[in-house]
């Protein structure tokens, strides 16, 4: 009640002025100590950070390279109305084009971004614009002579549709649909599906690799922050160990361990649980990434559920006892309940790192293990399809998001506890 | 007499590193329906019994009953006894009506039983409308008060409480003081209490047992504790004292004299707990028993004091005098009518009767 009235009629100071901007005024000072302290540290980010995630993201929908390729022919088919052949002007646009990509050598990256659409574009304009030079009007006929291809409609059609200084295409292909003839979205034929299937694969690894680190952390999360200091700082550089250890060292050594001639299957054999013909494939397939991710990935969820346990105070669990409950309805009333925040950070940490991991899967997961990380990668260095490469990240990157709001929706991101 | 003690140690040791001993043959009881407080400096090996009596910790030796059984063996949770802690340890996750049916909850109580317990629990500590509430949002009186409802809530036998009032601040200290008295008048319920504030046991307890380096030092009454301590570490720990050392020169029945040390002379003084004649000696003395210019006669010891200090308190003056060769000797004067007026420096003559001064061990 009091409160209300306090703020009904604003308070001021001594000599009138408003409290809350005699307080502003003091805080002045203060606040731009603090935006000078972190100024670089923004500036960084936004340079190395955030402009190149917003230049990948706008190469997945860019499609300059066509109409500044063959402008003229963009123009001149803009009257077309998909019916048909195209009027003879287009032709003669696209001879002009031709010759003038020919010699500029931008005719090039157009022939490439169309190919993306339809296989054979590529070298149908290559082949065009080289030997458009020994011919003369008619245009119509000497690009037909050139190649028939060019009496198909559906050539122009790509063009026209692929005219735009936009295009959604990355991104139809990114989750395996594609425009068909007539310009509708429709999914692409089965044998090249693979991005949905790689998508899916991607989450649920990266889900069952956190519910594995949670499940093989949490323990060892509850003895570092139980043990006396001594064994428990042992411990600690156990945990830590890894991370002084080269990633590909920890990868490799994996496949040491768990390929057809490696450690483990030896071992097995050697007990008599496998026969030696009868030698388990653990690499190179789902087995190997799960195993080598979730190692690799461990130390994540550990420390911040260490920190979050090492602040629980011991006497909640002998409080819960005193009152009649047995040391493991305690342990789950009340001492699990209150590790949540550290589950949930380490989780999200895991998980987010899981789904963008990409050194691992593309060293031990062979065909069956590869996440959409090594895709991406592929596109960028690979196949130097860009666009499908942005296409694939920036849809990561919402997926992400959105996972991330659904958290703090049903867990809160405040009771996120990193440390 | 055996069957009306809720808890009995029977020569209970404890060490924690097979080198030294926390708690020395502890042989104690608590009678159903006592208030018993163990009270000593940090370390002395008063919470370790209340872990012990728990069952957080084991006994290296000796056994435990509770109500005549033996309890060695039996874990914490079976043991039906209710517990306070010192940070409250109410589970933050849980709001305060969940704390408090926790324990029914595990005991397998009916919801509409359990509901119905928990108000009950709440009302007694006058927080019915706050079940909805989680813990943080309460005062750290509001949570104390809510960690000795649940430590209550399901009906015990004995509450051990372990400095429930330590995080408090003097006011507040002092009024759950009282409360947790009245709680414990009107349920009958038998409770241990740690503390290492005296002034705490004194208000609160039937009996107090003085803890020093494991061993009870003193188990008594709280107006026998303070004024007849039994040793110079008791008379020290509860309220204020004056110590002057000495040697005993003769033993006369219960009274003794005294050889004051640095010329200080010498004082008749009860002999309580000295090594009989030509031994060293802690003369223990209240601050309050001490009269400002006695009548001639009154009282056999009368010396010369020279005022070093006046703190007015309000309620009493505390005056800091030499006397006897000793400048920390402190004498209250009580703000009553017509109460002598000194002031600082000045020579006065103080004394003090033989059954007020008590002569104990070194």
């Amino acid at each position: 009640m009091a409160q209300a009235e306090l703020t009904a009629n604003a308070m001021t100071t001594a000599d009138g002025t408003p409290l809350k901007v005699s307080l502003r005024r003091a805080m002045r000072r203060n606040k731009l100590i603090a935006f000078g302290l972190t100024a670089p540290l923004l500036l960084f980010i936004l340079i190395s950070f955030l402009m190149p995630i917003f230049d990948m993201a706008m190469r997945s929908v860019d499609n300059a390279a066509v109409p500044e390729a063959i402008p003229r022919t963009v123009q001149a088919l803009e009257a077309w109305d998909g019916e048909g052949m195209p009027p003879d002007a287009a032709f003669a646009a696209m001879a002009a084009d031709l010759k003038e990509g020919q010699k500029t050598r931008t005719i090039g990256q157009a022939a490439t971004r169309l190919n993306y659409q339809e296989s054979g574009m590529r070298s149908l304009i290559m082949k065009s614009a080289r030997r458009i030079g020994q011919y003369e009007a008619p245009w119509k006929a000497a690009l037909i002579d050139i190649d028939d291809d060019w009496e198909d409609p559906a050539v122009w059609k790509l063009i026209k549709r692929q005219s735009g200084a936009f295009t959604a295409a990355y991104y139809l292909n990114a989750l395996d649909y594609t425009y068909n003839e007539e310009g509708e979205v429709v999914e692409q034929p089965e044998y090249r599906q693979i991005y949905q299937m790689l998508f899916v694969r991607t989450l649920w690894m990266s889900a069952l690799i956190t519910g594995l680190c949670l499940l093989l952390g949490f323990p060892v999360s509850y003895l570092l922050a139980t043990l006396p200091a001594r064994h428990s700082n042992l411990l600690m550089i156990l945990v830590l160990l890894p991370f002084w250890t080269s990633l590909l060292v920890r990868t490799t050594s994996w496949i040491v361990m768990l390929q057809t001639e490696g450690v483990l299957n030896d071992i097995l054999v050697w007990i008599g649980l496998i026969s030696d013909d009868g030698r388990m494939q653990m690499i190179y397939n789902k087995i190997g990434t799960i195993v080598a991710m979730t190692q690799i990935l461990l130390p994540f969820m550990i420390l911040p559920l260490y920190s979050v346990m090492r602040g629980i105070s011991p006497s909640y669990m002998r409080a819960a006892r005193s009152l009649g409950a047995n040391p493991l309805v305690a342990f789950w009333r009340v001492y699990v309940p209150q590790t949540v925040p550290g589950m949930g950070a380490g989780g999200i940490l895991v998980f987010i790192l899981a789904i963008g991991y990409y050194i691992t899967p593309a060293l031990v997961g062979g065909q069956s293990g590869q996440l959409i990380s090594n895709y991406i990668a592929y596109h960028m260095q690979q196949s130097l399809n860009w666009g499908l490469a942005a296409a694939i990240g920036t849809i990561l990157l919402g997926g992400v998001l959105v996972l991330y709001l659904i958290y703090n929706r049903i867990v809160g991101i405040d009771n996120m506890k990193l440390g | 007499m055996a069957q009306n003690n809720i808890v009995e140690f029977n020569h209970v040791q404890k060490s924690y590193d097979g080198e030294t001993l926390v708690v020395k043959d502890l042989n104690l009881h608590v009678e159903r329906g006592e208030f018993l407080t163990l009270l000593g400096p940090s370390g002395s090996g008063k919470t370790t019994v209340l872990m012990m009596l728990a069952g957080f910790e084991v006994p290296t030796h000796g056994e435990i009953l509770l109500n005549g059984t033996p309890i060695n063996n039996v874990p914490p949770h079976k043991r039906g006894i209710g517990m306070v802690f010192q940070n409250y340890a109410l589970f933050p996750h849980m709001t305060v009506a969940e704390n408090l049916r926790f324990p029914l909850e595990v005991r397998k109580m009916s919801r509409a039983d359990a509901d119905k317990k928990v108000q009950r629990a709440l009302d007694m500590v006058r927080l019915g409308n706050f079940g909805n509430r989680r813990p943080a949002q309460l005062s750290g009186g509001q949570q104390q008060r809510i960690a000795v409802a649940r430590a209550l809530v399901f009906d015990p036998e004995l509450v051990l409480m372990d400095e429930p009032l330590g995080a408090l601040d003097k006011n507040l200290r002092e009024e759950m003081q009282f409360e947790i008295k009245h709680i414990h008048e009107s349920l009958g319920v038998s409770v241990v209490y740690v503390t290492h504030d005296q002034s705490e046991a004194l208000t609160m307890s039937n009996r107090i047992a003085v803890f020093e380096e494991g061993v009870i030092q003193q188990l008594a009454a709280p107006d026998q504790l303070y004024e007849e301590p039994r040793n110079a570490f008791v008379a020290y720990f509860i309220g204020e004292n004056n110590r002057l050392r000495g040697r005993v020169k003769n033993v006369n029945g219960t009274s003794c004299t005294v050889e004051l040390e640095n010329q200080g002379g010498t004082v008749e003084a009860l002999n309580i707990n000295t090594g009989g004649q030509g031994s060293d000696t802690t003369l223990s003395l209240r601050p309050e028993r001490v009269s400002v210019n006695p009548d001639a006669n009154a009282v056999p010891n009368v010396f010369d004091a020279r005022v070093e200090e006046l703190i007015y308190l309000g309620d009493h003056i505390r005056t800091r005098v030499s006397v006897c060769g000793n400048d920390e000797f402190v004498i209250k004067i009580p703000n009553a009518q017509g109460h002598a007026t000194i002031k600082k420096g000045e020579n006065v003559r103080i004394g003090w009767a033989m059954e007020d001064c008590r002569a104990l061990d070194a």
